[in-house]
């Protein structure tokens, strides 16, 4: 059994459940995907599956992506990544991998992109609370405060969260329910909210702590 | 395209007994309540003050004075599982969509008009 699957976000609603409760879901466009390659431990060092999904026209892809692809059938796909499977060696190229991987109830892990947010401050970038709103205080609001002590070290520490570049990195949040899985649609509902924006690229696992 | 899809999701949780009310209206709507292992549905009666949202997510607040003359209000998501049923018990005539006026008045002056249906 392969371990992930490839999807894209579509977006998040509500989600009555037997019990009744309103939950948050997350609805996933995942798969189908197709086997690629194999990755052995003697050839590559190490064992994996390579799964590629979405297909597009074959202009859309160089000549030796094109030559790459062939031996899983010649179809033409954009993604292309790697998973671990149970027995790596057990699966050929051109193999199909669907939603079914997955079973309601199961937990999962999704990696994906977060959304970018540009240069931030501290206040949002580091959760920082900023300074006092009231009291005589000008241009401090949301000022970082003190960086270091004085002359010894006479540096700042490495490390020392300021402002910068938030956001825009791989994230991976752990352990969500798989709340329905519908085959027909290759969808995927799951509980709770997933990084990035809506059609962006998600790896969903087999979770590691499940 | 996404958005479509939602909506059609949503679609499929939706109930297809609730009645037509709007805000203003009396309802009474029985909700089931779990005691123990045993299962009831207790009515709660009021007047309809909003109702917000659309698709699956939609929700409506009724307000009903308890004892004392306590106002208590409830928030019901339109499609839950939890309701029993929604009656209407009087349509009311208001000219506003969200009745938060209400909150501060009691007695007479809360006091909402019928509306008689012309058609």
């Amino acid at each position: 059994m392969i371990h992930g699957l490839l999807g894209r976000k579509i977006g998040m609603m509500q989600y009555f459940t037997k019990e009744g409760m309103a939950i948050p879901v997350t609805v996933i466009a995942a798969g189908p995907c197709i086997v690629t390659q194999i990755r052995t431990p003697e050839r590559d060092g190490y064992s994996a599956v390579q799964l590629g999904y979405e297909e597009v026209e074959s202009r859309k892809l160089t000549k030796p992506q094109q030559g790459h692809l062939k031996a899983s059938g010649g179809k033409m796909l954009r993604i292309l990544r790697e998973f671990s499977a149970d027995d790596p060696l057990a699966h050929k190229p051109g193999e199909v991998v669907t939603v079914e991987l997955f079973r309601p109830g199961q937990k999962v892990d999704i990696s994906g992109t977060s959304k970018g947010r540009g240069f931030a401050g501290v206040v949002k970038r580091h959760g920082f609370r900023g300074g006092p709103k009231t009291h005589g205080q000008s241009d401090r609001h949301r000022a970082p405060g003190s960086i270091g002590a004085g002359t010894t070290p006479g540096r700042v520490w490495k490390g020392q969260r300021m402002a910068g570049r938030m956001g825009g990195t791989r994230v991976t949040i752990q352990n969500l329910e798989v709340v329905e899985v519908l085959p027909e649609q290759n969808l995927l509902l799951v509980k709770g909210s997933v990084p990035g924006a809506r059609n962006g690229l998600l790896q969903i696992r087999k979770a590691v702590k499940g | 395209m996404s958005q479509q899809l939602l909506e059609e999701l949503g679609r499929r949780q939706y109930r297809t007994d609730i009645p037509d009310f709007r805000v203003g209206d009396t309802v009474r709507v029985g909700v089931k309540v779990v005691e123990g292992n045993r299962e009831r549905v207790q009515d709660f009666e009021g007047v309809v003050i909003r109702r917000r949202g659309e698709g699956i997510n939609e929700n409506f607040t009724v307000r009903r004075i308890a004892s004392h003359g306590i106002g208590v209000e409830r928030t019901f998501p339109l499609h839950a599982p939890r309701i029993d049923y929604i009656k209407v018990i009087r349509r009311g005539k208001v000219r506003r969509a969200k009745l938060y006026y209400l909150r501060g008045l009691a007695g007479k002056a809360a006091r909402i008009r019928e509306r008689r249906e012309t058609t």
